[in-house]
């Protein structure tokens, strides 16, 4: 653990924040308040943050259908992202977009995406225009355990390695893809590094529940790639808490197998008990922290249920620059 | 006559087919749902519980439970088809077929021509399509407009659960590729279904209300949009022939003409947007053989120019409504 009091009150920070927005979330769709489809990132956060806490506004991310999290960790606004799931004008995307479309550029983050492996190939066209810069930056891609069966993702590794572009595929394995089980949809087995492996690429795999396990493992696939190797793969060992989607029923989970990780693989726990045990945040600092998290997610609230709606005229502007 | 879901019928249609004839598979992802979990195997059958049972009662090699691999689904049904088989390939949203688009376009739908016509690509690919469910700009498109311009495939979109039953039977027999389009609004829908085996063939428009005053054609979901159009308009007294499609290749273009030989107007009803579409496809048909006939200028109701938005008011602003129907109903029958 090499981070500072200031770093890992960062980190913790924006876990909490994660965690608090998608249970807010799912309380709030189980009422029937807030539309769409909507893929809640618990049980994950600490790959979001473990890796996003290395990047500069300058590196890019391109996120996933269960991209909140990852949006969160690269710098959005809560309450930007929370009118946007409201669908209101006022969100990060004017409400055109929703949860499965939310970007802001700006912060280096471009867009969640609602087709599965279509993240990959772009993460390699914004990683060739890091190397075209010059500076050191790199791309990273989010992909789940059922994304890197699309053949997307495999052309995007192959180009990727042929053409030493600074991009970093980020597989977070949380045994599911929908009702799917990974061991059955992965033909590799227990393993999506070695596929990677397989395209030229270094890898690295670690516990994706465990925030200082991503961070370190981060660290030195940054250093590898920002150092002009070309690309790196990394599997991350995670949990989603929820269903796939909200309202999946998840039949499909094994009995006790929920309660199992909440309990043992909660990130947020394991952090806590980590920093706590090795004295280096207390009980209440954590407490407070949690606390100041609710609280974002409370203000985002209100300022979505009081904030602008679209209106039809709004259908027919930004599909151009120019008319 | 038994009452029955939309999904149902799909459901059950596959399963008699699968019945009937053993070279008929079903493949695509999660259709058999839970495979490799804790849970078990049977745990979903689709998303859209369009093939719940059917890996209990046909097993897993005619069940087949794919990884997120659209491209190798469409694919791998191009090659059931020529070696034989009869695949039902289930593309979870319509919009996917931005995935596989190659194997459905330049595989599938060419087969049979490139090959000068010695050999036959029975496979059918399922996809559920339309707005409705603030599912944004890649979960809620139409595709109906795209493919139909496609020569060599044929493209189905029944409207009630009755069109399900006899026209997935007449896709299942005949051994010609089949984009079969559900409406993932129309699922739930219920109605009355005849018993028996029975088909409705393609290019054979349902007439759903009769009139003499305006023709309305519409697919899919849009039918019943503009029945509540014409329910509407006919307390007015305006008489509304209004025409389900069912299939928009082939084409029944003489239920088409036939009708606007009689009314003299007519209304396109469309979900997709409106450039390069079917209901511009429509249109030039008629102005094409039924110009003289023609008594006012032909109105069409579609989505705008524009991606699918999430927010509630944009997408019920970007869905055709009945008002919108009524309107235009209204306006082809105000030119004098
Ligand atoms: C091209 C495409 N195919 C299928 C889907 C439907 N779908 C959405 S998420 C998902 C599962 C993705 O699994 P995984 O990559 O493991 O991500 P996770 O949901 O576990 O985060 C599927 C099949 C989709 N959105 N896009
Ligand atoms: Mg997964």
């Amino acid at each position: 653990m090499q981070l500072s009091r200031d770093e890992l009150i960062q980190a913790y920070r924006k876990m909490a924040t994660i965690r608090a927005f998608e249970e807010r979330l799912h309380d709030i769709i189980a009422t029937g308040e807030v539309a769409g489809f909507t893929h809640l990132y618990c049980g994950q956060e600490a790959v979001a943050v473990g890796v996003c806490e290395h990047l500069a506004i300058e590196d890019k991310i391109v996120s996933t259908h269960r991209g909140h999290g990852h949006c969160l960790a690269k710098g959005c606004d809560v309450t930007g992202m929370m009118k946007e799931i409201w669908g209101s004008r006022e969100g990060l995307c004017k409400g055109k977009g929703g949860s499965m479309h939310i970007a802001d550029i700006d912060k280096g983050m471009l867009g969640a995406n609602g087709i599965v492996g279509a993240g990959a190939p772009i993460a390699v066209g914004a990683a060739m225009s890091c190397k075209l810069d010059g500076e050191g930056r790199v791309a990273i891609t989010f992909s789940g355990d059922g994304a890197c069966n699309q053949g997307t993702t495999f052309e995007a590794m192959n180009m990727a390695v042929v053409t030493k572009a600074p991009c970093i595929f980020v597989f977070e394995n949380n045994h599911y893809s929908e009702h799917t089980g990974f061991e059955y949809a992965v033909g590799t087995q227990k393993d999506i590094a070695s596929r990677a492996e397989a395209f030229g690429m270094k890898v690295w795999r670690a516990d994706g529940c465990d925030f200082f396990a991503v961070h370190d493992t981060m660290r030195e696939i940054l250093e590898y790639v920002r150092a002009g190797n070309g690309p790196a793969a990394v599997e991350f060992d995670t949990e989603r808490f929820y269903g796939h989607f909200e309202g999946d029923p998840q039949n499909y989970r094994g009995e006790g197998e929920l309660d199992r990780i909440r309990d043992t693989r909660d990130c947020l726990k394991i952090f806590r008990q980590k920093v706590t045990e090795a004295g280096l945040l207390d009980e209440a600092v954590i407490d407070e922290l949690n606390e100041a998290a609710e609280a974002d997610v409370d203000a985002a609230v209100e300022a979505s249920r009081a904030a602008d709606r679209p209106t039809a005229e709004d259908v027919l502007t930004d599909v151009y620059v120019e008319y | 006559m038994a009452k029955m879901m939309y999904r149902d019928a799909v459901r059950l249609t596959i399963a008699e087919e699968m019945e009937r004839n053993e070279s008929v598979v079903v493949l695509g992802e999660d259709v058999v749902g839970g495979m490799g979990t804790d849970g078990g195997p049977e745990a979903i059958g689709g998303i859209w519980s369009t093939s719940t049972g059917l890996f209990d009662k046909f097993g897993p090699n005619r069940v087949i439970d794919t990884p997120i691999s659209e491209s190798a689904i469409v694919g791998a049904a191009a090659g059931l088809a020529l070696s034989g088989k009869r695949p039902v390939a289930e593309l979870m949203f319509a919009d996917f077929i931005g995935v596989s688009l190659d194997q459905i376009w330049n595989q599938i739908g060419k087969f049979r021509y490139m090959f000068g016509g010695k050999t036959r690509c029975p496979a059918i690919i399922r996809m559920a399509y339309g707005g409705g469910y603030n599912a944004a700009a890649q979960h809620s498109q139409c595709v109906h407009q795209i493919l139909t311009g496609m020569a060599g495939l044929k493209i189905v979109m029944p409207s009630t659960p009755e069109d399900v039953r006899g026209l997935l039977r007449t896709a299942l027999r005949g051994d010609d590729p089949v984009m079969f389009l559900e409406h993932k609004a129309l699922y739930a829908v219920e109605g009355e279904v005849p018993d028996g085996d029975w088909t409705i063939p393609f290019a054979h428009a349902r007439q759903v209300t009769s009139g003499e005053d305006v023709t309305v054609i519409a697919t899919g979901l849009m039918v019943g949009i503009a029945e509540a159009a014409a329910e509407a308009a006919a307390e007015n007294g305006i008489g509304v022939d209004l025409i389900d499609l069912r299939t928009t290749s082939p084409l029944d273009e003489e239920a088409i003409l036939d009708s606007v030989e009689v009314t003299g107007r007519l209304v396109i009803v469309d979900e997709a947007p409106p450039r390069c579409s079917l209901a511009t496809d429509l249109a030039a048909l008629v102005a094409n053989k039924a110009f003289s006939s023609l008594k006012a200028p032909i109105e069409m109701v579609t989505a705008p120019h524009t991606p699918v938005p999430f927010a509630s008011e944009l997408e019920q602003a970007y869905l055709p409504s009945p008002d919108d129907v009524e309107a235009a109903v209204r306006k082809t029958l105000a030119y004098r």
